[in-house]
């Protein structure tokens, strides 16, 4: 098989099996049916836990072990924390502690 | 579509135009290393629209792997979008046009978004919480779009140091973490998916941490046990 082919048919498999998993709990509940309490409980706990999870899974690969034990991220983390209780601006709060952290990187550690 | 709508979707979208096009970038970069060009990035950005995915194709492509590798690949990596479904049911089966882009284009980041938005808020008032849905799915997904082609245009070319730049997803997490934090009466769920993901990591390590913690966290949300402000805000 040639490379083209190949790629295509990869890339395609890619995209329709990850739409499929996006698309699974709609094929399983369709309009008209039913969402069981247990389901529905869901789409007002989970956005909680699933932010955890991802500020989590953003930080995954910190090494806490070793130098700089993971300072610039927990100091960045704290920047956008306490920026985010005292002002309430979102945007603010990333600029600000991407700034921090990209100084943090490149001059400090 | 009205004037406030658009302008608390572009408004919420922002930060995530940052990490967007960072991210988009550096998928660029690398396919294109691997021999793939713009036009190849631009359509995996069309078609997939997800990060972590489309940075594991560069090694699939590249090293030729057959294509039930590469479907079980995309399980487990995108497995964590059947839950953003499942809990964006409600909300989305009553969007009556469309809604196969929606549930397409629901990512982490922008699940982050649709799933928070609050029209009964003051500073939401006058937002079309459909039209919102829609704008913001498809900014993000532009931005995506966007980063995948540069990146692949600038390839080598590309001496802008760019290294911490990908922390801007990280802080958003946060500042929607903190705000839900702020918000919520009960702090289970938000407690329970850190303790589990960092649990899972211990056990099996960062790299399969996510599909296991999503699974304990959906189950254990659903028995409605725990982590429940009022039983009767679901019947």
């Amino acid at each position: 098989m040639n490379k083209t082919l190949f790629s295509v048919i990869s890339i395609a498999i890619i995209a329709i099996v990850t739409y499929f998993i996006r698309s699974l709990a709609f094929i399983a509940f369709p309009k008209g049916k039913e969402i069981p309490a247990a389901v529905r409980r869901l789409s007002n706990t989970l956005p909680y836990g699933i932010m955890g999870l991802l500020v989590v899974y953003c930080l995954k690969d910190t090494s806490i072990l070793s130098y700089p034990y993971g300072l610039p991220e927990l100091i960045s983390v704290a920047v956008v924390v306490i920026l985010q209780i005292w002002r309430k601006n979102s945007l603010l709060s990333v600029l600000a502690g991407t700034v921090c952290y990209m100084i943090l990187i490149r001059t400090v550690f | 579509m009205n004037k406030k709508t658009f302008k608390r979707a572009f408004i919420d979208s922002l930060p995530i135009m940052a990490g967007y096009i960072i991210m988009g970038m550096g998928f660029g970069v690398l396919i294109q290393k691997e021999g793939y060009n713009f036009l190849w990035s631009g359509i995996m950005g069309l078609t997939i629209l997800g990060g972590s995915m489309q940075y594991v194709a560069v090694d699939l492509l590249g090293g030729a792997v057959s294509f039930l590798t590469t479907a079980v690949m995309t399980i487990m990596i995108n497995g964590r979008y059947f839950f953003y479904g499942l809990s964006m049911l409600e909300k989305y089966r009553q969007v009556k046009k469309g809604r196969w882009y929606l549930q397409f284009a629901l990512t982490d980041e922008t699940y982050s978004l649709v799933s928070t938005m609050d029209t009964s808020k003051p500073e939401n008032k006058g937002v079309h919480l459909h039209a919102y849905y829609f704008l913001l799915s498809a900014l993000n997904h532009c931005y995506w779009i966007i980063g995948c082609v540069s990146g692949a245009l600038l390839g080598e070319l590309a001496n802008f140091d760019s290294r911490g730049m990908e922390f801007a997803m990280t802080a958003l997490f946060v500042t929607i973490f903190v705000d839900q934090w702020r918000e919520a009466k009960n702090h289970f769920s938000a407690i329970f998916g850190v303790a589990i993901s960092l649990i899972f990591i211990l056990i099996l390590g960062a790299d399969n941490f996510v599909i296991p913690a999503m699974l304990i966290l959906t189950v254990v949300l659903m028995s409605g046990k725990v982590g429940q402000p009022k039983e009767e805000d679901y019947e």
